[in-house]
């Protein structure tokens, strides 16, 4: 029994770690924040230097062919630095292709997004309640027409995989034509959304799998959204504290209110035993598949409203400071608000997490 | 990552289901004569093979076995899953002992260990006063030295199972010129003994479980102390750790959970069976989200523990997460009983088995509160988060009365 993470592991949280510090300190962290656009390409290339987008991926594509587990730990240090990179949507994208495509689709596909040269995302959710793989509509024919929503970093993405209908996946370069993106903006300003509109886009289907490849890419999806939302959480939970022993009011720092002080116990509560219930659902995808989807589907849903719960008391904390644009805790705050909707609100992951368990 | 829990512990786990099967329930020879005595046969064999008393050194009576969180957890899986006995529930095994092991002189271990592992004796908590609750160590029961006996005054109140009790161990004021903490020793006394008057209080739930306890001239041997005079608050201390761990079971929650979901299939919301009521599945699920979280942070502080690794903060929210979740499996289970749940309750039922009748729930619905206010109220686990977890300032009064 050795629940815990390797020495490895720890060491990939603080490589990366280290390195937002140094490249993404909090001043550039607001600029992007602020921007128009949001997108660092040279942020995304030094992190892509670390190897983090291939984390996941088969070596023979450039990956360092590890585990979902990896993979997590990595997203929650990304959580708790609110990094403005595409990682999420990249994982998920590249790790379709790596499970559904053709050894040429692969060959030809893979080693750009290992390298992060190339950004791929996901494009699953239609009009409303689309994020799973059964309930995408959109045709799958030799090119595609209508609309996928809620995509992430779709405005500097050079790939697209699209969910489709039957659970099927297709891969649709950006260069291809009949592709218009529209903007729309988002609460979260470290991860942007677009509107793709496909008008008779040339689309490859990656025929190598069924739908338990797009059932398994939306649950690592889950895995990677809880482990953002555990370090993000844990994160204002420690800025919080911080604060309280900083800030004085009545003469005193305002941490020696007991009102207080029991609001933090209860932050902290809320938010410190479910780091395990991240680290097993990620450890599941990879070791207890009969568990994987369900286990998925409750961490998501757990982490996303305790994060969303925990942003609203951070906020509370700091006063008059933490509910402007200036302050820092809004830029977790919004965060939460994107780990709560993306593949799908809790109620749905409930609801699938009911009838997984076959109540 | 590694969740097995090894070929070795594997291996042993094969042995406590052979011995199980072999020796639980008894059978031919060993199934002569009363329950009482059946048991005690039991775990006298099963003592003897090192599966139970493990912590206890043999001349006290236990098996002495070096401590293996990963073995213990095993014998408490299969040990359940047989519905074999285990040691004596109850606070003499999950505090006194441990506390006489680690404080206690020679003579107290030999008289007191074996009888209370082997369920000859029982124990009650006397430390809780009309006037003192979380400022415990304001206590007021008096303890006087007179000739080789102290003399005992004062009153005890919400004591578990006084009733039923052998013997208590209590906090007593001995040194009243000292400060408030180092004026309090930790005494054995006898409960049969006249000048104890041991009165039920009757519990919201209708059972009368704990008692107010009256002390008149009360005596002990003078050498009835554990530790010594004016250390009773540093002893108690060791005892209290011990109840926060095994308060947090996520086991007995999963099984609740089991329960409840049983329960839903059940009864009836708007016509049809609870269960597929989109709400309550969602808010099953919920709950389930909380029992995971802390049953995997279970995991995690074994592993710790197996690295000899401090838990952190972790380690200190035992009790509430058990609390809350606790509260949080109530209120659900209310939602499910719908307009049965108005019943009054019935038996009182912790564990999660046979919780199919109403009236367990709405005596769980009560009992959850009792478990949020016994061994310290969720405000005061709050404060211990807060300051020793968090680092954050001791509230004004706590360090005014030090
Ligand atoms: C089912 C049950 C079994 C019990 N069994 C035993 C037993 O066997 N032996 C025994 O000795 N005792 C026993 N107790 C007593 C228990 O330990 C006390 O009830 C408990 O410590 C609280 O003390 P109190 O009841 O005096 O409440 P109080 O201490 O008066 O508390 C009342 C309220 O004030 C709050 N409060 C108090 N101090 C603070 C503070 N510093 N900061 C914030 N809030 C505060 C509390 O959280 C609570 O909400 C039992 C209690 C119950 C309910």
């Amino acid at each position: 029994m050795d629940f815990d993470l390797s020495d490895e592991q720890r060491m990939l949280q603080q490589t990366v770690s280290q390195f937002l510090d140094n490249e993404c300190p909090m001043a550039k962290l607001r600029q992007l924040f602020d921007d128009e656009i949001g997108f660092d390409p040279v942020l995304w290339k030094g992190l892509a230097e670390l190897g983090v987008a291939g984390i996941h991926l088969p070596a023979e594509y450039g990956g360092s062919e590890l585990e979902i587990l990896d993979l997590a730990v990595v997203a929650e240090t990304l959580g708790a630095h609110a990094a403005p990179v595409p990682f999420f949507s990249h994982a998920l994208a590249s790790l379709a292709i790596s499970l559904a495509g053709s050894a040429e689709q692969k060959k030809r596909l893979l080693p750009a997004l290992a390298s992060g040269e190339r950004i791929a995302t996901i494009a699953f959710s239609e009009e409303s309640d689309g994020w799973l793989p059964e309930q995408w509509t959109l045709a799958a024919g030799a090119t595609l027409h209508g609309a996928k929503e809620r995509v992430e970093a779709a405005e500097h993405a050079d790939l697209f995989v699209v969910g489709l209908a039957g659970g099927k996946l297709g891969v649709v370069d950006r260069s291809a034509k009949g592709i218009e993106i529209q903007r729309v903006e988002s609460a979260d300003r470290t991860r942007r959304f677009g509107r793709i509109h496909f008008e008779n886009s040339p689309v490859e289907i990656l025929a190598g799998a069924g739908i338990e490849a797009a059932r398994r890419v939306v649950d690592v999806g889950l895995v990677l959204l809880a482990a953002d939302a555990f370090g993000g959480a844990e994160k204002l939970v420690a800025t919080s504290v911080a604060y309280a022993k900083n800030r004085e009011q009545f003469g005193v720092i305002i941490g020696s209110f007991q009102g207080l002080k029991h609001q933090l116990a209860e932050m902290a509560i809320e938010i410190e035993p479910s780091r395990a219930l991240y680290w097993y659902a990620a450890h599941a995808q990879d070791h207890a598949p009969g568990e994987a989807s369900r286990i998925a589907s409750i961490a998501k849903s757990h982490l996303s409203e305790r994060y969303s719960q925990v942003a609203r008391d951070a906020t509370e904390v700091h006063g008059g400071i933490g509910y402007t644009w200036e302050g820092d805790t809004q830029i977790w705050f919004k965060r939460a608000m994107f780990d709560r909707v993306m593949l799908g609100t809790p109620r749905l992951h409930k609801n699938r997490a009911a009838d997984l368990a076959g109540w | 990552m590694d969740l097995s829990y090894g070929k070795e512990i594997e291996a042993f786990r094969g042995e406590v289901k052979a011995f199980l099967k072999a020796s639980w329930p008894p059978t031919g020879e060993a199934a002569k004569g009363s329950k009482e005595e059946q048991l005690r046969r039991f775990r006298e064999l099963a003592i003897s093979k090192g599966y139970l008393g493990r912590s206890i050194p043999r001349k006290y009576g236990g098996s002495e076995q070096a401590p293996d969180p990963l073995k213990g957890q095993v014998i408490q899986e299969e040990f359940a899953a047989a519905g074999a006995p285990m040691e004596p529930r109850g606070i003499g095994m999950m505090m006194l002992v441990p506390t006489l092991l680690d404080r206690g002189e020679e003579w107290q271990k030999e008289k007191f260990v074996r009888a209370t592992l082997m369920g000859e004796i029982a124990w009650c908590q006397g430390y809780s006063e009309p006037g003192s609750g979380s400022d415990l160590a304001s206590l007021k029961t008096r303890g006087e030295l007179v000739g080789d006996e102290w003399v005992i005054n004062g009153q005890k109140i919400w004591t578990s199972s006084a009733h039923e009790a052998d013997f208590m161990f209590c906090l007593v004021r001995t040194e009243p010129e000292a400060k408030k903490h180092a004026g309090i020793s930790y005494l054995l006394i006898d409960m049969k003994q006249p000048g104890i008057d041991v009165r039920p209080l009757r519990e919201m739930t209708g059972g009368a479980m704990f008692n107010e306890v009256f002390f008149n001239d009360v005596r002990t041997p003078k050498d009835w102390i554990v530790g010594n005079r004016g250390e009773g608050w540093l002893v108690s201390r060791t005892t209290l750790k011990h109840e926060r761990n095994s308060i947090g079971n996520a086991g007995q929650m999963t099984a609740l959970l089991d329960a409840l979901v049983a329960t839903a299939k059940r009864r009836k919301i708007d016509g049809r069976p609870a269960i597929q009521d989109p709400e309550i599945r969602r808010r099953l699920v919920e709950v389930e989200g909380y029992i995971r979280a802390h049953q995997y942070s279970g995991f995690l502080q074994m592993t710790k523990d197996l690295k000899k690794e401090s838990p952190g903060v972790m380690g200190l929210m035992n009790k509430i997460n058990s609390t809350h979740i606790g509260h949080r499996i109530a209120k659900l289970a209310m939602e499910i009983l719908g307009d049965d749940g108005v019943v009054a309750p019935g038996e009182r039922n912790l564990m999660g088995a046979e919780m199919d009748s109403d009236s367990t729930w709405t005596n769980y619905y009560m009992a959850t509160v009792g478990i949020a206010i016994a061994g310290g109220t969720a405000n005061v686990q709050r404060n211990v988060i807060a300051e020793r977890g968090l680092g954050l300032p001791r509230d004004v009064a706590a360090d005014r009365s030090k």
